[in-house]
């Protein structure tokens, strides 16, 4: 009798333990839609080497986020997929799925598992330990961009840190332009015959492992990376016959990855660094380094606007053989914000390499919204360089201005 | 030699001359104690109030009378002995709508302070000791939001007078933070409920900047008192901000891990 009325008691609590989650439930997101439409024109300021090229292209995107919220409010699925139809690149008209995700949290983990993205570091200029989404280069040369990455992570939030672990199988191929894209410097990339040093090919599976905690001003993380390089090494292509296509076809070594991100803020100063060691069989073991500060000079002109500075220097070990542009390079760049209702922003950048004295470039990045909802972005880049060792050197006639217009809702 | 009929009166004489002496430092209360007593009165009164979701509006009015709407949600935890943590969820405009910012406030040290960029799934950590500048091209500050601690300002009373209809306490705080955008605020607080009902901000020139009055005073869990109307007016630029509160929930369990780096990704 007593242990039915515990029983009951029990029942009771739980059903009205359910009422009370199911009203605060109700006022709770439970379906939300979001996202924008964008069209964008580029205009490039040298004609093309190849005929094949054209110098100007034009694109229309979407990218519709859609997510629902379970009644509990420990479970959400986001589903956000891209896509891009671009007049002139066929590559670059491409279909993405960024994130479908599910997200299940407790009190002391949480786990994702679906496709998703995540981002490691700190600098601005290049982001080194970021490894665990592929780039989308087609989207953008600079490696802002990336694609979706299917994956299971589980992050343990401890008092000595956050750890996340990753599962990540299905490997994403780096995107390049096609014959009639912009952008992808003197050769083309055959991205249909992409070889890999790992016989499972893209079904090989990667593991991860991150830790971050802060230290009051100092935030610190330390990551390991296991499997296949997100970044190939381009190799001349061979046709059956044993002679050179003309075109390169990206090979995707295993590697073990280490990397570790340190920042410290003192007073308007946020100082940054990243470092990497990477090794495999099938390329030489280097390490490799980007860090800087940021200063911020709040309220400039005696105006509301913001200027900061952001200054970084990267350095790769294995230098001028190095498989990336910015082996010795010094990076400076402006940021003004307005701090209007348009929240109006300009960026401005020069980059030089120091390896090639040359070998320099130059951007402008200004966004403003007209109206409620629409961003209009207007991008200019200028690059220059002499040697035709420099990696540089294939963008040299790429000078381009682009506006692009996205209509948020 | 002290008889009892002697220690008596001495005895009255020494109590009336502490009973003097007691009156005599009330009377004598400077105004910058009467200011701190008042100010650390404010704050007694609004505490314990534990933890909060807000959904909020800002409409953004230029000299032209032109508007913009901002839309976001607040969630707010109360910590003693050092400044309250905030993050805030934009709903509008929509490009910016999943933009986080975490905000753990400080006495007498800078805040920290995140902000999360969903599109970048990046967090981003913000050097914050100018807190001067606008809040989302409002006219208000980042300082104007941030919650009020009693060491944050030196006190000065000045004198009583009405205002919305209520007896106020009018006091000049002095901001103790050297990179505070003000070198003064002035402040009516009501006598009923210690509720500041306006504040004035004088700008680093000792000129009047900006007028803030509060409004539609609601009560919550029976002793916490929140305007839903604060109206902010730009004396130099003539433009203005109504930030209105058009929902709020108290102890709704909210803990610290729900404002922590990590709760940011996970912001909707």
């Amino acid at each position: 009798m007593l242990r039915l009325n515990k029983i009951c008691a029990a029942v009771v609590m739980a059903a009205s333990s359910c009422a009370v989650n199911g009203v605060i439930a109700q006022e709770s997101v439970d379906f939300e839609l979001r996202g924008y439409f964008g069209a964008e024109g580029r205009y490039y300021a040298e004609h093309a080497h190849d005929p094949m090229q054209s110098d100007s292209q034009f694109s229309v995107t979407a990218e519709p986020d859609l997510y629902w919220q379970w009644p509990d409010g420990n479970n959400s699925f986001t589903f956000k997929p891209y896509l891009r139809l671009d007049s002139q690149d066929s590559e670059r008209t491409h279909f993405d799925i960024r994130e479908a995700m599910w997200l299940h949290i407790e009190r002391d983990w949480e786990m994702r598992l679906g496709i998703g993205k995540v981002f490691w570091g700190v600098t601005e200029t290049v982001h080194l330990v970021d490894i665990v989404n592929q780039t989308d280069t087609v989207e953008a040369f600079d490696g802002e961009e990336k694609l979706g990455q299917p994956m299971l992570q589980l992050t343990f939030l401890k008092d000595w840190g956050i750890v996340d672990a990753f599962v990540l199988p299905g490997f994403r191929e780096r995107t390049f332009p096609g014959k009639e894209g912009r952008l992808r410097g003197n050769f083309v990339i055959d991205t249909n015959n992409a070889q890999y040093e790992s016989s499972d090919k893209t079904g090989h599976i990667d593991f991860a492992l991150n830790w971050r905690n802060t230290y009051d001003d100092l935030d610190i993380s330390l990551n390991w990376f296991n499997g296949t390089s997100r970044e190939p090494v381009l190799r001349p292509e061979m046709n059956p016959q044993g002679g050179l296509t003309g075109e390169l076809v990206p090979f995707y070594p295993q590697i073990n990855q280490f990397g570790a991100v340190a920042q410290y803020i003192y007073l308007d100063w946020i100082w940054k660094l990243e470092a990497i060691n990477r090794a495999g069989d099938k390329i030489d073991d280097y390490n490799a380094m980007v860090g800087g500060f940021e200063y911020t000079f709040v309220g400039v002109f005696g105006s509301f606007s913001d200027l900061g500075i952001v200054a970084e220097y990267s350095w790769d070990e294995r230098g001028t053989d190095a498989s990336v542009p910015a082996q010795n390079d010094v990076s400076l760049a402006a940021r003004v914000v307005l701090n209007d209702i348009s929240s109006t922003e300009i960026l401005a950048g020069w980059t030089q390499d120091l390896d090639y004295s040359d070998s320099r470039s130059l951007f402008v990045e200004a966004s403003t919204r007209v109206g409620d909802s629409t961003k209009v972005t207007l991008d200019m880049w200028l690059f220059n360089s002499e040697d035709s060792r420099d990696l540089g050197y294939g963008f040299s006639h790429e000078d381009f201005i682009q506006l692009a217009v996205e209509w948020y809702y | 030699m002290l008889n009892r009929n002697n220690l008596k009166v001495w005895l009255k004489s020494v109590s009336l001359v502490g009973a003097l002496w007691v009156a005599n430092s009330a009377l004598a209360e400077s105004p910058e104690e009467k200011g701190l007593r008042i100010a650390t009165e404010r704050k007694a009164a609004d505490k314990g109030w534990g933890d909060s979701i807000a959904t909020t509006k800002m409409i953004l009015r230029n000299a032209h009378g032109e508007e913009s709407v901002r839309e976001m949600r607040l969630k707010a935890l109360e910590v003693n002995g050092d400044g309250d943590k905030g993050l805030t969820i934009f709903d509008r405009p929509r490009d910016v709508a999943g933009t986080a910012f975490l905000n753990h406030s400080h006495i007498n040290e800078p805040d920290d302070q995140w902000l999360y960029l969903p599109a970048l799934k990046r967090v981003k950590r913000i050097a914050s000791r100018n807190k001067s500048g606008p809040f989302m091209g409002s006219e208000f500050s980042y300082e104007d939001l941030a919650s009020f601690e009693v060491a944050k300002y030196t006190y000065k009373y000045l004198r009583d007078e009405v205002v919305n209809g209520e007896k106020c306490w009018v006091l000049e705080s002095i901001p103790t933070d050297r990179y505070s955008g003000y070198t003064k605020q002035i402040v009516w607080i009501d006598q009923s409920h210690y509720r500041p009902q306006k504040v004035e901000f004088y700008d680093r020139k000792r000129s009047l900047l900006k007028t803030l009055t509060m409004s539609d005073y609601k009560l919550y869990l029976d002793k916490y008192w929140r305007a839903h109307t604060l109206s902010m007016v730009n004396h130099q630029t003539g433009k203005s901000t109504d930030l209105l509160t058009t929902e709020t929930q108290f102890r709704v369990g909210l803990e610290e891990r729900d404002f922590e780096q990590n709760a940011l990704r996970r912001a909707r």
